[in-house]
């Protein structure tokens, strides 16, 4: 909507006056990325492969994850951080407003800043595709870009669900992690490396291999369902479980003030 | 206007968020500009304002005009009726000189100002003030309770107040409400209230010479350096008679008489009510 | 002496208050070590001949990790610390008896401690008791227990006289953000946080060891498990010690040299 884009106008402006800060922050970004880079980079040059994938495969797995995790990150940190905007009362603020609860949360904060880490991914995706020996066709650059999006989506549920979780309680919801920052950073390797059952859990509980494995399985060419292709879209559809439970947290907010 | 007091955790806050819209009660109904406002939320909170005395709803680093503007396009303000508002508003808060600086570096009383100016940008029926003067110079506080008093009456706007100040109380509401332990338990009229719960004044003589003999009904609180004060128990002594038995003790040089605090008020109120 | 000490038990106990951070805290690094160990298992399965050191001994040094994070944590900063300095609150602490540099050294000692201690004992226990090759072995012999607790505390004291040096920096920058960024970002690479050095190319290995971020937390982890043996164990505390010291020296002349510019400048 256009008022997102004002939103995002001030708070541009907001952290422009802080420029300094704002670079080194954003070299900061890149630099934690690169290492995780740079670990994937010195596992392979000891070990070829990692169940059946080579470097580069995984390098297009770990850029994925990095760009739709950075994206999320970028735009929805005002759930990531809501934990704050209940305690300090900003939440009432957003109440007394005649707009949409969950437009004012996604315009409070807008992180420029991971510009750091998505720059880190493009840069490793630029990489990985030439070095890759996949053949670019229309359907494999929409997996792609399905899986991007898809990603970006899930972990916005997710920060959605801690945030919806935050109107209950907001001790020891440090747990919530495990899928966000641990989403990206296990997500770098696929996902079957880590064994049936973790595969299957992230099928079914947490779809990030929807958005991870299958449709990188479609990309490398190793399967010629195009089901897999558009499994991202469920990525998608996770924010659905993550709305209710915001709007539960909202009704309880309602009737129990703070 | 009216004004909220009671002591804390009397529910003042949670009057103030059901009316507001933020929380729903279990049971009792509140109807506002004829709406529940918990029931329709978005359209309640257009026609009102609110001012939290410690949050400030303005981004901390940019100019307050961006604040303002941004504001505009949250309540979709039409242009010309921002603009309106927008110079009225810098003119009667005479912001002229800090509207383009970012909010971070302004004074307490600066930044109240421009609270006060952004909560009413979009015109509202109705102002929700949440002790708006805490924590403000003198010169701060005069002007917050001067423009409070010229919107209500002159946009005719409904101010409702809670403070804890009772210059606030005094300066601007007629009918106060006195809440404990979640009941309404009194609603009226200020100078009645003063009436009804102070029964003593106080009597100030500068005299040049004299001895005071002891008045039934009269206090001494002090008398030095020619200089007399007491509390006069208007129950027991009439004020004319004290005045006419001090000018029998005094060579009064000058007298004045003043009726109680509205802080006594208060605490007499709280006292009969055992809150 | 006494005052550092009831210092540091002061901060301690206020620490101690938060639990049911500590219980979450406590999951995360579970889900963290157990799916690290995952995706070393998988490497392993691929080229086992590859694999610098055995599986359980890999196993043992992740668990030894997340067990003392807190302890080791690149990342974690005192930021009451940095505003003292940069809104001159500092002064203040400087009108006590005793010394700044000392004073913020226990205290950034004790905070670490005091969150190590809440979760590695869970992790530690857990983690014997799982299957063999996936938890962690006991040690080897007491003579290396020694060894590695004595690691240990070096490792920690070293970590935090590079903190203090990066606080000290703030005296001279008056911003400590760019310092602490490049550090937080390379230093979890350069310790072995990211994959343990023996894994790392020969050269790049050999290089990383040299630098201080190898002798905080990779060092006492690799005596315990048993990679390091011998006379290596012996150069890596030499290591240890030494830069220890330098730190500790550099750090205290920053603040001394600051200090000076404090007090002329009057606060």
């Amino acid at each position: 909507m256009k008022l997102w884009f004002k939103y995002a106008g001030i708070i541009l402006r907001s952290q422009m006056q802080y420029k300094t800060s704002f670079i080194l922050t954003a070299i900061g970004q890149f630099l934690v990325s690169f290492s995780a880079f740079m670990g994937i980079y010195f596992m392979f040059m000891r070990f070829n492969t990692v169940e059946g994938f080579n470097f580069s495969e995984v390098l297009i797995c770990f850029a994925v994850m990095l760009t739709s995790f950075s994206l999320a990150e970028c735009f929805f940190r005002g759930f990531d951080t809501f934990g704050g905007i209940i305690s300090n009362g900003e939440f009432d603020r957003i109440m007394v407003r005649p707009r949409n609860e969950m437009l004012q949360v996604l315009g409070s904060k807008i992180e420029f800043t991971r510009i750091g880490r998505f720059l880190q991914a493009i840069i490793v995706l630029s990489y990985a595709i030439p070095k890759s020996d996949i053949i670019w066709t229309a359907d494999k650059i929409i997996t792609l870009c399905l899986m991007i999006i898809g990603g970006t989506f899930l972990f916005a549920g997710l920060f959605i669900i801690y945030a919806g979780i935050c109107f209950f309680t907001i001790e020891g919801l440090e747990f919530m992690n495990i899928f966000t920052d641990g989403g990206k950073e296990f997500g770098k390797y696929p996902l079957s490396i880590y064994g049936e059952g973790i595969l299957k859990f992230f099928t079914f509980a947490i779809p990030l291999a929807l958005i991870q494995y299958y449709p990188l399985l479609y990309l490398l060419g190793r399967t010629d369902n195009t089901l897999y292709m558009i499994l991202p879209v469920f990525g998608i559809l996770f924010l659905l479980p993550s709305y209710i439970l915001w709007r539960f947290g909202v009704r309880h907010y309602k009737s129990t003030g703070s | 206007m009216v004004g909220y007091i009671g002591p804390n955790g009397a529910g003042k806050s949670c009057t103030i968020k059901i009316m507001s819209g933020i929380l729903n009660p279990d049971s009792g109904t509140c109807v506002i500009n004829g709406r529940t406002p918990w029931k329709d939320r978005i359209n309640h909170v257009r026609e009102i304002g609110v001012v939290f005395g410690q949050r400030s709803q303005l981004w901390w680093d940019v100019p307050v005009i961006d604040s303002f503007e941004l504001l505009k396009d949250i309540y979709k303000i039409d242009e010309k009726q921002y603009k309106q508002s927008f110079d009225e508003l810098v003119s009667l808060l005479s912001l002229e000189s800090i509207i383009k600086t970012p909010t971070r570096q302004l004074s307490l009383g600066q930044r109240m100002r421009c609270e006060v100016a952004a909560s009413l940008l979009h015109n509202p029926k109705i102002l929700f003030l949440d002790e708006p003067t805490i924590g403000l110079d003198a010169v701060s506080k005069i002007a917050v309770r001067e423009f409070i008093k010229y919107i209500n009456k002159d946009r005719k706007t409904t101010v409702i107040l809670t403070t804890h100040d009772m210059q606030d109380i005094e300066a601007l509401t007629k009918r106060i409400i006195l809440i404990g332990k979640g009941k309404i338990l009194l609603d009226g009229d200020l100078n009645a209230l003063k009436k009804q719960y102070t029964k003593h004044k106080i009597i100030t003589v500068e005299y040049s010479s004299g001895m005071p003999d002891i008045f039934d009904g009269l206090t001494v609180l002090e008398n030095t350096n020619n200089r007399y004060v007491a509390a006069l128990d208007t129950g027991c002594v009439s004020v004319s008679s004290a005045i006419a038995m001090l000018s029998e003790s005094f060579d009064i040089t000058d007298i004045s008489v003043t009726s109680a605090s509205v802080e006594e008020m208060v605490i007499s109120m709280y006292r009969e009510h055992n809150i | 002496m006494r005052a550092y000490f009831t210092f540091f038990k002061i901060r301690f106990i206020n620490g101690l208050q938060y639990r049911a951070a500590a219980y979450a805290g406590i999951a995360t690094q579970f889900a963290w070590g157990f799916m690290t160990i995952l995706m070393f298992r998988a490497f392993y399965k691929s080229s086992p001949e590859n694999f610098p050191m055995t599986f359980e001994k890999l196993t043992t040094y992740i668990w030894l990790q997340q067990s003392f994070l807190a302890l080791f944590m690149a990342w974690f900063f005192d930021n009451e610390i940095f505003d003292s300095i940069s809104n001159g609150n500092v002064a203040y602490e400087l009108c006590r008896p005793t010394g700044l540099y000392e004073m913020w050294f226990v205290r950034s000692l004790s905070s670490r401690v005091y969150r190590v201690v809440l979760r590695c004992a869970p992790i530690l226990i857990v983690a014997a008791f799982l299957p063999l090759p996936y938890g962690i072995s006991l040690p080897i012999d007491a003579a290396t227990f020694l060894l590695f607790m004595l690691s240990m505390t070096l490792g920690s004291f070293l970590m935090v006289s590079i903190n203090m040096t990066i606080y000290a920096s703030t005296f001279y920058t008056m911003s400590p953000m760019g310092i602490r960024i490049l550090f937080v970002s390379l230093a979890e690479l350069f310790s072995g946080a990211i994959i343990p050095l023996p894994f790392l190319p020969d050269k790049v290995h050999r290089a990383f060891n040299l630098l201080p971020f190898a002798s905080t937390q990779s060092t006492p982890f690799l005596i315990y498990n048993g990679y390091l043996s011998g006379e290596s164990i012996r150069y890596a505390l030499l290591l240890q010690i030494a830069w220890l010291f330098a730190f500790v020296l550099f750090g205290k002349l920053l603040f001394r040299n600051a200090l000076k510019r404090v007090v002329v400048q009057g606060g």
